[in-house]
């Protein structure tokens, strides 16, 4: 059997790639998928914890999460889609209109 | 692990994987002259008579053609991609075949939630094609890819859609539980097939099977007279066999899972000595696929081509909502009854 | 024979990830999440969730990462443009910075006193996760088709031309 420290300490790992990412890429598309990393990494744990406590709720939240990514997903890259028309650039440091 | 590696179920597991797995490969190659074949017929001429006889060994002199032929790598291309999108789309067409009851004991592997598998990994197959098309860095194949890109991920909707109500009928995903369900006969004369439940449903999955494998009257984006090739333009000899093995192999899945979920899979009428009797079921799998096979080449020599934009109305407009209600239908029913 | 299985697709999942952030083509990053995806999926079968692995790759790895794959492809971009690059030390700060964060993560873990395991063994079959989602879970169920309207509704409108 493996043990679920294993399982938490991996998702711990792959939830900290995925914040990196968000922190160090400047391309928008990048980023949005270092949000999905993040959001994979949240299901690793609760399909973890499912598993141990013999509890199917983890994996129903699995199912919410998956929904709601799919729908940020989509939502977000519409509106990649629109920046780009204004802009012909994806660096997220080209969009700071709201700077002071 | 040592003593799993060589106990008598592995050493099975691995036979069964050989004899599919090759069977397949074989019948691939066979689909390609019965193809040529049966859509010269229709056109009033001979077809492949010259290699072997009725020109059986055509097939092995394609084969070696293709392996003789030069290889070319466009100079702009995207190498990596370019060589990886005939893997990508080969792969799951032969994935497709590990959860197919080709028998009563003649199945790779039995999941619980086998046909989802069918599915995910249909679903992945639209990589090879969006990929094959993008690294060939030309017009042509990436018009072609994103039009078939975006066919398949239309279509793919309404072919799972439509097995729900086969789903709510035999309350079980698994693709042998699903053939044991359709055993016996009503009347005794009427085999119990679902096709005869879910008449709708089958006709929306054999329709959307053939928009899934890019066959005519559905295959825009290979079409000869509008893009040269589609999104195997730039592609010669092995890559582009293996972009014609996986639409092939595509085929032979779609009917497979067509016969075991509408027509009862590997069931018929058993008769004769027991020896016979071993091989029957999959002789009559065997005859089921075929049928649907000869359907599928007779819908390419007989119907014109759809246009692009006549065929994402009729996936979004028509087969959509015709397995939705099919689903309400179906969930009323077996709700009353 | 399961712990080899594990620790395979657990380096893959976590290669793939580090994958993400190294490339400069924002498409060979799609393509190594779409690798993830699937090492994720056999984790998830390794602990029993078949359905959710199945979906997992039906919908992450098969839909949204298409989703992704075409916008990228459509939009057709160079390599990644370097441009004003004043946050180039951010990286000798972070990635140390994170490595101490995951390290405080594995002692906690390690020191926290060991969960009680539930007795009987559960798959994540889907009548299992049917029956609850049915029941239990019905509301937020029905509240997430509404989510997937609105998303839907959005996502056409944004991506007008001229509305």
């Amino acid at each position: 059997m493996i043990p679920i420290t294993w399982y938490l300490l991996l998702s711990a790992v792959l939830f900290l790639i995925g914040v990196l990412g968000f922190f160090l890429k400047r391309n928008i598309i990048a980023l949005l998928l270092s949000v999905e990393i993040m959001l994979n990494a949240v299901n690793l744990t609760f399909v973890a914890f499912s598993s141990q406590q013999s509890q199917i709720s983890g994996q129903i939240f699995v199912f919410f999460v998956l929904v709601v990514a799919a729908a940020e997903a989509a939502v977000g890259l519409a509106l990649v889609i629109a920046m780009f028309r204004n802009r012909e650039s994806l660096n997220v440091d080209r969009s700071n209109l709201l700077k002071w | 692990m040592i003593e799993y590696l060589t106990s008598r179920n592995f050493i099975i597991l691995i036979i069964k994987i050989v004899v599919i797995f090759g069977g397949v490969m074989n019948v691939v190659g066979l689909l390609s002259w019965v193809e040529r074949k049966m859509m010269a017929r229709v056109q009033m001429r001979p077809g492949p008579t010259r290699v072997g006889p009725f020109g059986l060994l055509q097939p092995f002199a394609d084969l070696l053609k293709f392996v003789f032929k030069e290889d070319v790598i466009p100079t702009n291309a995207n190498t990596l991609l370019y060589i990886a999108a005939p893997i990508v789309s080969l792969v799951p067409a032969f994935l497709s075949f590990a959860v197919v009851p080709f028998g009563p004991e003649l199945q790779v592997t039995d999941l619980s939630v086998g046909l989802l598998f069918i599915f995910a990994v249909t679903s992945l197959g639209v990589y090879g094609i969006a990929l094959g098309g993008w690294a060939s860095n030309s017009k042509y194949p990436l018009m072609g890819a994103m039009r078939s890109a975006a066919q398949m991920i239309s279509y793919e909707l309404s072919l799972t859609l439509s097995v729900v109500g086969v789903l709510m009928i035999a309350n079980t995903l698994s693709l042998r539980e699903l053939v044991i369900s359709q055993q016996g006969t009503w009347l005794s004369v009427i085999p119990r097939w679902n096709i005869f439940l879910q008449p709708v449903a089958f006709v929306v999955y054999v329709i959307s099977g053939t928009a899934e494998t890019n066959r005519l009257p559905f295959d825009l984006a290979e079409s000869e007279q509008e893009l040269v090739a589609g999104w195997h333009t730039e592609y010669s000899s092995m890559k582009f066999l293996m972009f014609m093995m996986a639409e092939y192999a595509n085929m032979i899945a779609v009917s497979s899972v067509a016969t075991v979920l509408f027509l009862g899979g590997w069931n018929g009428p058993m008769f004769g000595p027991p020896l016979l009797q071993m091989i029957l079921p999959t002789v009559w799998f065997v005859i089921k696929v075929g049928a649907f096979i000869f359907f599928y080449v007779l819908l390419r020599s007989t119907i014109p081509r759809f246009r692009y934009d006549q065929l994402m109305k009729f996936g979004w407009k028509v087969l959509l909502p015709l397995s939705l209600a099919n689903i309400v239908v179906t969930s009323f029913i077996v709700a009353i009854s | 024979m399961i712990q080899l299985l594990f620790i395979f697709f657990a380096a893959l999942a976590v290669g793939s990830a580090i994958n993400v952030l190294i490339q400069k083509h924002v498409l060979y990053s799609a393509l190594s999440l779409i690798l993830m995806l699937t090492a994720m999926s056999v984790l998830f079968i390794l602990l029993r969730a078949d359905f959710l692995a199945v979906i997992n790759v039906i919908v992450y790895a098969g839909a949204i990462m298409v989703l992704f794959t075409f916008v990228i492809m459509l939009l057709n971009l160079p390599a990644d443009e370097d441009g004003a690059d004043r946050l180039r030390w951010l990286k000798f700060i972070g990635i140390p910075l994170g490595l101490f964060l995951l390290f405080l993560i594995a002692v906690t873990l390690w020191n926290v006193e060991p969960l009680r395991t539930a007795q009987t063994p559960m798959v994540g079959s889907p009548q299992a996760i049917g029956k609850s989602l049915f029941n239990d879970y019905l509301l937020p169920f029905e509240a997430t088709s509404l989510l997937i309207l609105i998303a839907l509704v959005g996502a056409v409108v944004f991506a007008k031309k001229d509305l």
